[in-house]
């Protein structure tokens, strides 16, 4: 399935959220999730299904004053 | 001397705050942070990098447990901006702490406070730790108090410029005004920046650029925690008045 992924185009045959970010090699500990503009919980991860064409968005904390 | 800084049970061993914007690289900035002494870290809310999986990630140089993280809204110019991210930062971070900016001017980086305001609400209704980046403007700090932040954090000058406390004036009727702690931030170019913000009774400084921008932000660093605690001292201490004309420091009895 396509996803947007940051902005970007996503091919990935992945089903949830915890997948993606399996993946991508991104620990779920320092970072945020969002599903079309709706943040996921960290506890809904694993549970939580990804469908074709949705926008995720995935933010994590850098340097800023 | 106990002196610990508590904003809504949070305790604050330090009255400096820094930024960890700006820096060389995150072993720089980890440095700066050691020799500033501060406890309390701002931090922005961007993108992961997911094409450079490998990039280090700011929180591996600056550890949570050792650090309070207090992430911001910076760059956002909508209240609903504001919120997204605020949201976004509470699910990625650890507490419901929020520096909150409304930004409502590109050039000078100025608050846009109808926003804040209407942002502080809503976010304190949902059990953040609001703390507004607003103007020097007591009324506002006011409206702020009222609309539930839990602390003000004024600005000395814009984001960056490094031109100290342009208004002492606002800031002091502001710390008159409102019951919450009040945190200069912004502006703070130097050391004696920092004192005077703390002379005048201020709770806390945040800095970033005034450290981060100097020719050795290690030295500014430790040059600015020093800045800090003699305000402090100093504020604490109680000044003498300022006099027009002279009084003699020694005796005139014994004079030859």
């Amino acid at each position: 399935m396509n996803l947007t992924v940051n902005g970007d185009t996503f091919i990935t045959e992945v089903s949830t959220v915890a997948d993606l970010l399996k993946e991508l090699a991104i620990d779920p500990v320092r970072v945020a999730v969002e599903v079309n503009l709706s943040i996921i919980k960290k506890a809904e991860y694993a549970s939580y299904n990804l469908k074709d064409g949705d926008t995720v968005e995935m933010v994590n904390f850098v340097g800023g004053g | 001397m106990d002196d610990t800084l508590i904003i809504k049970g949070i305790e604050f061993q330090s009255r400096l705050w820094v930024g960890t914007g700006k820096y060389k690289d995150f072993d720089e900035t980890r440095r700066a942070i050691e020799a500033s002494g501060s406890d309390v870290v701002t931090v922005a809310v961007r993108r992961v990098n997911i094409i450079d999986r490998k990039s280090e990630n700011l929180l591996d140089f600056i550890d949570p447990k050792k650090y309070k993280i207090l992430p911001n809204t910076a760059g956002c110019y909508t209240v609903e901006d504001a919120l997204r991210y605020s949201r976004l930062a509470r699910e990625a971070g650890i507490s419901d702490l929020i520096k909150l900016e409304v930004i409502g001017d590109e050039k000078t980086l100025f608050p846009d406070t109808l926003g804040l305001l209407k942002a502080t609400e809503i976010l304190a209704k949902e059990g953040f730790i609001v703390l507004p980046y607003t103007n020097d403007d007591p009324v506002m700090a006011k409206r702020l108090e009222e609309a539930g932040a839990a602390a003000i954090m004024p600005l000395g000058a814009p984001i960056g410029s490094g031109l100290g406390l342009r208004n002492p004036y606002n800031i002091k009727i502001i710390l008159e005004t409102v019951k919450l702690p009040v945190i200069v931030d912004a502006g703070v170019g130097t050391a004696s920046d920092a004192t005077i913000a703390m002379e005048l009774g201020c709770d806390a400084v945040l800095i970033n650029t005034g450290i981060a921008g100097a020719k050795d932000p290690i030295a500014m660093a430790a040059a600015m925690k020093h800045g800090v605690i003699a305000g402090r001292l100093a504020c604490k201490a109680g000044r003498i008045q300022r006099k027009l004309y002279a009084t003699a420091s020694s005796p005139f009895e014994g004079m030859l």
